[in-house]
């Protein structure tokens, strides 16, 4: 008897285990909830990054839960298939002449996806809501800081933003100085719209349930099994819920690579973001497997306080060293794209040509010439007063191990030996290593941009002294005064002139040291028609459709 | 016993204490913070998130802060997943861990035990050498290997099994295999032991000698005493199919507490390093007082004190 008791015990204790799971039904995915959620219609399964930190647009800041935000709300202003700015919950706007007054008129009978209208004075309320302190927005003042009445509300009276709504379709924005790039601004996931009645009600958590997370764009969040899956409905409320041809989104939130593709192997994703790098050689001729550009830049930071990379000199001749073909092509298994400028493909200039093809006299900065690129980086090391490497201190790069930041490192190493120096890699764990870097606390780093929005400061900004992410601890008078008159001037064409003298004197004194440009490399399946991936980093699947 | 049992709960309580206190002032000693990404925010929006979330405040006074909560029963929001409560966390994460989790102690006991005995019972023959090799198999391969060879061979290759997901049984296939398959090899070699110590023993000749039956002699009298190995690490087994599940859960997409665990502690989500950090250990301290009352019920001759 009391043997079988305790076998019987030992059972239980993991017994007991397993039901605590069964007895909590609603927090945990059951078997029919995945077919069930689905509304009629065809439905598109993707993954495109795992469970996101959070939805709530105001607080997002990272790239994957940005592209949940597009299919979910519906700005002022749209971005298109061309990355040309269109009409979004805003059919048309206009721009005073001093550029300092914005004015959007919204469309009639804008609804929110439980039905209620939506009006004007509900972005008053959001942009409001993304200034107030209470939020701590991450994107507050790259948004809206030149708004008028900014400092005000940054500091805790969010009603002294300058966003008004004279009438329910009118909503006006007021300037402290002009901004070309306000209309992409507009378009930004962080200025969506909020509803402030769900908000007011769950507080910060409404963003994290189906049933309180009101939104205004095509589609709807239907389900949401945290690191499983997020399930977007077609929204019938939505104002051109005509042109939407899915009836659902399906996302599988993953994490690891091999996962998404196990996924995909087996048919179960038909879009996955995450390919394993070590596929990428086999998948090349493959239809199904894209690469497409994205705006930004794996680049080197030096740290500009240390003796030895204060010269202008010596940081030409360690970006000079670099063979950038090698190291995107081969290490990166072409899957990155050779940077010799500091903006790369698709940024675009004033009149929307390639700002790239007009910087530099059209020319690269850097040459393709690696041999040459060599030789003269050996000169320069010495005109420096480090001949043959003599004398110049063992570099220190640090990096985090992610993708192929330990394979360039260990380039680097090379690179650099051939000009006779030294060069350490520190690997250092993730969540130090930005504080570190924005500290000033390194020799050499790996750094990246990737653009918020298509304007050259949004990445020039970065080389401006005071800037917050001026890990290079860069400072130059000159270059501060360009970006300046690039800010106060409101003719386009005159302020891209000083946009590219600033990156004229960037690249001259090699403030950072470009590698190469971003791309997303992906597989998706043929059958989607109608998608597309855009520069951000998003990939428009809300007008797709799927071939049968 | 109930003396016995109204200590160790003091006792538990005393370590969680312990256990929560060294974990907090450890993990804000850990360089980085909750707030960073590749892209600075702006310090306007830093200072505001550390009022937000009480961390302006001198360490002691947020670690005052933090206990006061824990003692009314407020783990605080997570800082990382924005408007998620911990507890909420937990509480839709912890039962998704322990199903696969429970489900791979009892696959992990109910195959570990019995080739265990057989190995043992036939010392030195082929059935005893094969077991011998496969427990040997579970124990050096890791688990991510299980998980990826599964993967590809029942769920890519052959398509019998989904890879991903825990949406019907047969999704519970592979996850509960991977994460069985190392405490199912250390069972039966536990098992085989224990068992080959006690087979030795007089009092089995004893009863074989007074004509019992083998399968008496081997229930009865055999497997009762042999056990005892295995119901001690039942305990340390929970614990490990719960926090090491980790790697199953990120590779079979499981939303599990696991995963929640491990990203806490690189993301420098504070709040939800200390939820789980406490949530586990009192778990753990439960199982082993547990696994101490089974001790003593299984073998009388054990004192608790």
């Amino acid at each position: 008897m009391k043997r079988s008791l305790a076998l019987l015990l030992a059972c239980v204790m993991a017994l007991s285990l397993c039901l605590t799971g069964c007895g909590n039904k609603n927090s945990a995915p059951s078997g029919s909830a995945a077919g069930s959620g689905a509304a009629a219609g065809k439905q598109l399964v993707a993954e495109i990054g795992p469970n996101p930190e959070t939805i709530d647009p105001a607080l997002n800041s990272a790239v994957d839960g940005g592209n949940m935000l597009i299919f979910a709300f519906d700005c002022l202003l749209n971005i298109d298939k061309d990355n040309k700015v269109i009409a979004g919950a805003a059919e048309k706007w206009e721009t005073s002449e001093d550029g300092l007054t914005w004015t959007f008129h919204l469309r009639k009978d804008l609804k929110w996806s439980d039905g209620s209208a939506l009006t004007a004075k509900d972005f008053v309320y959001s942009w409001q809501r993304v200034a107030d302190p209470k939020t701590a927005a991450p994107y507050g003042e790259t948004v809206l800081g030149m708004v008028e009445g900014w400092d005000k509300a940054a500091a805790g009276d969010p009603t002294a933003l300058n966003v008004t709504a004279p009438d329910d379709q009118t909503f006006v924005v007021k300037l402290a100085h002009p901004c070309a790039y306000f209309d992409k601004l507009a378009a930004f996931a962080t200025l969506s719209p909020v509803n402030q009645a769900t908000i007011e009600k769950n507080g910060d958590s409404w963003a994290t349930k189906p049933e309180s997370y009101i939104c205004n764009g095509p589609f709807y969040i239907s389900e949401w099994v945290p690191s499983s899956y997020i399930m977007f409905t077609k929204n019938p409320y939505y104002r051109d819920a005509d042109s939407i041809k899915l009836g659902s989104i399906k996302l599988l939130l993953m994490e690891d690579p091999n996962a998404a593709y196990g996924a995909w192997k087996t048919g179960e994703a038909m879009m996955i973001k995450d390919v394993p790098t070590a596929e990428i050689a086999g998948l090349r001729e493959n239809s199904e497997f894209h690469i497409d550009p994205d705006l930004g830049t794996y680049y080197v930071s030096l740290n500009d306080t240390l003796p030895q990379f204060s010269d202008p000199k010596v940081r030409q001749a360690l970006s000079l060293a670099v063979d950038r073909d090698y190291v995107a092509n081969t290490l990166m298994d072409g899957v990155y794209t050779p940077a010799y400028n500091f903006l790369g493909t698709g940024v675009a200039d004033w009149d929307g040509s390639n700002f790239m093809d007009n910087a530099n006299g059209g020319k690269p900065y850097i040459s393709e010439d690696y041999k040459a690129n060599l030789e003269q980086a050996k000169q320069l090391l010495a005109d420096a007063g480090y001949p043959g490497g003599k004398g110049f201190p063992t570099i220190t790069y640090s990096t985090n191990d992610a993708g192929y930041h330990k394979v360039v490192a260990q380039y680097l190493q090379q690179a650099w030996k051939e000009l006779g120096i030294n060069t350490e890699v520190s690997v250092v764990e993730w969540a130090s290593f930005t504080p570190l870097r924005r500290a000033g606390d390194y020799q050499a780093s790996r750094n990246g941009w990737l653009f918020d929005y298509n304007d050259p400061s949004n990445m020039l900004d970065l080389m401006v002294s005071t800037n917050g992410n001026n890990d290079g601890k860069y400072n130059s008078k000159e270059y501060d005064a360009a970006m300046a008159k690039a800010a106060a001037e409101t003719d386009p064409e005159t302020r891209s002139g000083y946009l590219h003298q600033a990156e004229d004197i960037m690249m001259a004194d090699m403030s950072c040291i470009p590698i190469a440009y971003y791309n997303d490399f992906y597989l998706q399946s043929s059958k989607i028609t109608g998608a597309w991936h855009s520069p951000y980093g998003y990939w428009y699947f809300q007008y797709a459709d799927i071939a049968d | 016993m109930a003396k016995y049992i109204i200590k160790r709960v003091i006792l538990a309580v005393l370590t969680i204490f312990l256990v929560a206190t060294i974990t907090f002032f450890l993990m804000h000693n850990v360089p980085g913070g909750p707030f960073v990404a590749e892209k600075s925010i702006s310090a306007q929006a830093q200072a505001a998130l550390n009022e937000k979330f009480g961390m302006d405040k001198p360490l002691g006074i947020q670690y005052k802060n933090y206990m006061n909560g824990i003692l009314h029963g407020d783990f605080s929001l997570s800082l990382k997943q924005r408007g998620w409560n911990v507890s909420d966390i937990i509480k839709s994460r912890f039962p998704v861990s322990a199903r696969i989790g429970g489900l791979a102690v009892l696959l992990a006991l109910a195959v570990g035990i019995p080739l265990g005995s057989v190995a043992a019972l036939n010392r030195g023959k082929w059935a005893d050498n094969l077991i011998i090799v496969l427990a040997t198999c579970g124990i050096a391969f890791p688990s991510f290997v299980i998980c990826t060879v599964g993967m590809y061979l029942f769920g890519v290759h052959l398509g019998w099994l989904p890879t991903f997901g825990l949406t019907s049984p047969a999704h519970y296939v592979l996850p509960v295999f991977a994460l069985s398959f190392y405490p199912m090899a250390y069972i039966t070699r536990l098992m085989r032991s224990s068992m080959l110590d006690v087979i030795g023993q007089d009092y089995m000749r004893t009863a074989r000698a007074k004509g019992l039956s083998p399968a008496k002699c081997l229930f009865k009298h055999a497997l009762r005493n042999a056990i005892l190995p295995v119901v001690t690490y039942v305990g340390p087994m929970l614990a490990y199919t719960i926090t090491g599940s980790f790697i199953v859960e990120k590779i079979f997409v499981i939303p599990g507490l696991g995963g929640q665990f491990v990203s806490s502690i690189t993301n420098r989500d504070y709040t939800v390093i200390m939820g789980t950090t406490i949530f586990l250990a009192s778990l753990i301290i439960v199982m082993n007082v547990l696994v101490d009352i089974v001790y003593k019920i299984i073998d009388p001759r054990i004192q608790l004190k």
